[in-house]
């Protein structure tokens, strides 16, 4: 039996390591291709004349750029987008992804491209905090299978929040500015370019950062998301990442779209900054 | 598939510990939207025989234009454009009817299936054979007797068949409640696949309890109509 099993076993090693240089060598990386969900700027978006533009967008050419690598840009929808990838539609996820540990089950994440924190819109005087008290019977709306969604039916629903959740992020604005909602969550950049500073958002204003959050539901912060099957290419982005912030191109591409620090933000789970103290110390007592 | 059926079994069935959810959530929407489409649908199908013009021409217009618009634009319509309007917002029982998307769901299915079953009943009262006709009359009936006691019973028997298959396509037309924020089965397994990514297990999940519940009608309405229109039995 051995002396069958070992040839066998000899075999498998031998295709073993003949296939190995020859992956390593399909490997050889030429080009990158991004997979995008462009509804979502400023970090991804379609121009009017059809091209990808945004700032993941302008990270991912500078990424390609560093490594000499052709980039391509792919539109997927962002819910089925871990299963594209996973179908080998394309190499990596572009597309604003926050690091979860239910994501991070599924496929790999490169080191942290930016970070952002969790906030509350609401109408301008109203007064709400992003907390169970201050929200305790409004409504609160967010959009289904967003990590926001997870958050506030975690901290919030059980103390008599209503939370409503949408099918997408412009449905919840539009019910806010019908007041059907009190207020809504959603991340704090997106809230900004894709409502208060559009016409439609004059009336209403930031409620706050989300600070609470023990169970850590809101993820730590957004990377470039690669099938677990290829470490080599996960290595080589995260090596292009560092490399963009040791020579000065991620400050540059930052300075185009944000008047703020979006890496150096702390995750919002672990931060308790001095200007939101007074509110932080109320959701720590739930 | 499991650990989907553990996590999500109780939001899939009836709720989600804060609200009802999932098939409980489903059934009542169809419930509710079949009543009240039934009994808008009954005197509407005898409206819709008359033969007076300013009595068969509002019915007409009704079953037009809700027979000739997608459910889902009469959903947005009722759910966003209606709750938009500034007269609304201002006379109290309107803005808190409309402010809640369950009421603007059972309301946008309730219209949409009595334009359908408004059709189905008028369709069996206009075939009712005249010899029932005549026999009721010949026995000194008024016309709402005759309404009453001859041409609508045999009108929805026959109209059975036709009513079963519209209260399943009803079901299936429930799938768009969450596009009102009504947390329906489809609402729940969209929240398993974006937790899981994976789209066959939570939509497959979902397909079957629809089935199940279709099933379960098909069975029901079989029995009625073994029951009822055994006089039309070969």
């Amino acid at each position: 039996m051995k002396q069958i099993f070992a040839p066998a076993v000899a075999v498998v090693c031998a295709l073993g390591t003949l296939a190995a240089p020859v992956a390593a060598q399909a490997k050889a990386l030429t080009q990158i291709t991004f997979g995008v969900d462009a509804t979502y700027p400023p970090f991804e978006s379609l121009s009017p004349s059809g091209a990808f533009q945004g700032f993941d967008i302008d990270l991912g050419k500078a990424i390609c750029a560093e490594l000499k690598v052709k980039c391509v840009f792919v539109s997927q929808s962002f819910d089925g987008i871990i299963p594209a990838l996973q179908a080998r539609k394309f190499d990596a996820i572009l597309s604003s992804m926050t690091v979860t540990p239910e994501r991070a089950k599924q496929i790999n994440f490169s080191s942290e491209m930016y970070n952002e924190p969790t906030s509350l819109v609401e109408k301008k005087g109203a007064g709400l905090e992003p907390t169970a008290a201050s929200l305790k019977g409004k409504n609160v709306g967010v959009e289904a299978g967003t990590i926001q969604e997870t958050y506030a039916k975690t901290y919030w629903q059980p103390q008599g929040v209503n939370v409503i959740s949408y099918q997408g992020q412009d449905q919840v604005y539009a019910d806010l500015l019908s007041g059907r909602l009190d207020a809504s969550l959603q991340d704090s950049v997106e809230a900004d370019y894709g409502f208060l500073k559009t016409p439609k958002g004059t009336d209403y204003q930031f409620g706050g950062n989300v600070t609470y959050d023990p169970q850590d539901v809101l993820g730590s912060y957004i990377a470039i998301g690669v099938r677990k099957d290829e470490p080599e290419l996960l290595k080589k982005i995260d090596w292009a990442i560092a490399e963009l912030h040791k020579n000065g191109t991620y400050n540059k591409i930052e300075a185009k779209y944000f008047n703020f620090d979006v890496y150096g933000t702390q995750p919002a789970a672990t931060t308790a900054p001095a200007a939101a103290a007074p509110a932080a110390s109320a959701p720590a007592a739930q | 598939m499991i650990d989907i059926l553990q996590n999500y079994w109780q939001a899939l069935l009836y709720s989600d510990g804060y609200g009802v959810t999932g098939l409980a959530m489903t059934l009542w929407l169809l419930v509710l939207s079949c009543a009240i489409g039934f009994c808008l649908a009954l005197p509407l199908a005898v409206l819709r025989n008359a033969r007076n013009p300013v009595l068969w021409f509002p019915v007409w217009l009704y079953t037009f234009i809700f027979r000739g618009t997608p459910l889902y634009v009469q959903l947005l319509l009722i759910y966003s454009g209606i709750y938009g309007l500034d007269f609304v917002h201002h006379t109290a029982p309107l803005a808190d009817f409309f402010r809640s998307g369950l009421n603007c769901t059972i309301l946008s299915f309730g219209l949409n299936t009595g334009a359908y079953t408004t059709e189905i009943f008028a369709g069996a009262i206009k075939e009712t054979s005249h010899g029932e006709v005549d026999a009721g009359l010949a026995m000194g009936m008024s016309r709402v007797t005759l309404y009453r006691r001859i041409i609508i019973p045999a009108a929805l028997r026959r109209a059975l068949p036709a009513y079963s298959n519209e209260v399943i396509l009803m079901l299936h037309a429930t799938t768009l409640a969450f596009t009102a924020t009504v947390p329906d089965i489809l609402k729940v397994a969209n929240d398993a696949y974006s937790a899981t990514y994976a789209p066959f297990d939570c939509f497959g999940i979902a397909a079957l309890i629809y089935l199940c519940v279709s099933f379960t009608l098909i069975f029901l309405f079989r029995r009625t109509e073994r029951r009822y229109l055994a006089f039309l039995s070969p």
